[in-house]
């Protein structure tokens, strides 16, 4: 009765690590790209445990790679926002931001799950995502609070981002909490942040849907999986 | 013939003598990830905690335990990840942050960041970046000997 939405948690982590991955050796400053890597990496993990344990329950032999590699892009549970493009350094931590503090908020809820695996899963990923939070809150400050130039640029990545928000808070029975009594939580952490970094929060709450549904992902996501099953659909179960 | 299983302190004290695989200063039970020892009737089942869900080392180390054990003639042995309670650096032993230290790692403080340069011992220092050569450090520097260190990150 959980796969869905654990399939709903490790699509987005997986999606989103797969899509800060490509920043691998691209970032501005070597100590960005190690974060941005060590993101990357967390989220993989994460998805690791949470399709792990989609797998397990469906009970039909599927493990966590054959989940990852093998479904097609209608099959994908994640959220919209996490598969839109990196673009510029801006919207890349734009995206993180937004991600982390509903992420946060999400994994605090679950850690307190009467199953005791899906708690156990949140407890150890909200312990990584604490870190993730901190350091894209830190940067949207600094990006928004800093020049004229990346001023208008994280506003501008605030602007094309911000419908792909009220997505992750609509109300659904396949996920695993009440996601819309998180939104107090993170317009709290999103206001504040927002205030510090003399950003403005867009006046319309329109939100893009269909992403954790299946019903409509972008354009993007059939080009990142492409990217990522290749090898794995090229050469199945290939070992080195 | 019967065969008599090693003692459970003497598996602790190889276990203590395997080396972090990206740390090699500390071993792993100084880590903390080693949570439990147990014989099961004839099989040994070693309890390993992950430090960080997406830390690469995770694989290595339990390919380093497996084969100290069977150096040791261990036949039957079980590795068995267990994610809650969630690892801490709390967890990590005395002697594991004395050894951090020495190595020119500053151990992991509950103030979330160094007590001092693991160089100079200076107060006066700033963090690089939260993140670092691996999942479980970040980067700091010395104002005063001017040297950039690695700390040991509190979760």
């Amino acid at each position: 009765m959980s796969v869905a939405g654990l399939i709903r948690m490790g699509d987005s982590t997986l999606v989103l690590g797969q899509r800060v991955s490509e920043w691998c050796g691209h970032a501005p400053a070597l100590e960005e790209d190690i974060a941005l890597a060590n993101t990357a990496l967390d989220l993989i993990g994460q998805t690791q445990l949470w399709l792990g344990l989609a797998g397990e329950r469906e009970g039909q032999g599927q493990d966590a790679d054959a989940l990852a590699y093998r479904r097609d892009p209608w099959d994908f549970r994640n959220l919209l926002l996490v598969e839109q493009p990196n673009r510029d350094f801006g919207v890349t931590m734009m995206r993180q931001f937004l991600f982390d503090t509903w992420h946060l908020e999400v994994l605090r809820t679950l850690a307190q799950h009467p199953d005791a695996e899906i708690s156990a899963i949140a407890q150890k990923s909200a312990k990584e995502v604490t870190y993730h939070r901190e350091r894209s809150t830190d940067m949207v400050i600094a990006l928004g609070d800093g020049t004229e130039e990346s001023q208008q640029r994280m506003q501008s990545a605030l602007v094309r981002l911000y419908p792909y928000v009220g997505e992750m808070f609509t109300i659904d029975p396949d996920d695993l909490i009440d996601m819309a009594t998180l939104r107090p939580g993170f317009d709290a952490h999103l206001t504040a942040t927002l205030d510090k970094a003399t950003l403005t929060r867009p006046a319309s709450e329109f939100a893009h849907q269909g992403g954790k549904t299946g019903a409509r992902h972008s354009e993007h996501l059939g080009h990142i999986l492409a990217t990522m099953q290749s090898l794995p659909r090229s050469y199945p179960d290939a070992k080195w | 013939m019967v065969a008599t299983h090693p003692l459970i302190d003497d598996v602790w004290a190889w276990l203590a003598d395997v080396p972090d695989p990206e740390i090699p200063a500390i071993s792993l039970v100084d880590l903390g990830i080693i949570r439990d020892v147990q014989w099961l009737d004839d099989t040994l089942e070693v309890t390993v905690t992950p430090t960080y869900s997406g830390c690469p080392a995770t694989s290595i180390i339990n390919f380093e335990i497996e084969a100290a054990l069977r150096a040791k003639g261990i036949q039957n042995l079980s590795l068995k990840r267990q994610i809650s309670p969630p690892w801490t650096t709390d967890w990590m032993s005395d002697a594991g942050r004395a050894k951090l230290e020495a190595y020119g790692i500053a151990p992991p403080q509950p103030a979330g960041g160094p007590a001092h340069c693991p160089r100079c011992q200076s107060k006066a220092v700033e963090k690089i970046s939260q993140f670092g050569s691996t999942p479980c450090k970040a980067q700091w520097r010395c104002t005063d000997c001017l040297e950039p260190f690695d700390y040991f990150k509190c979760i």
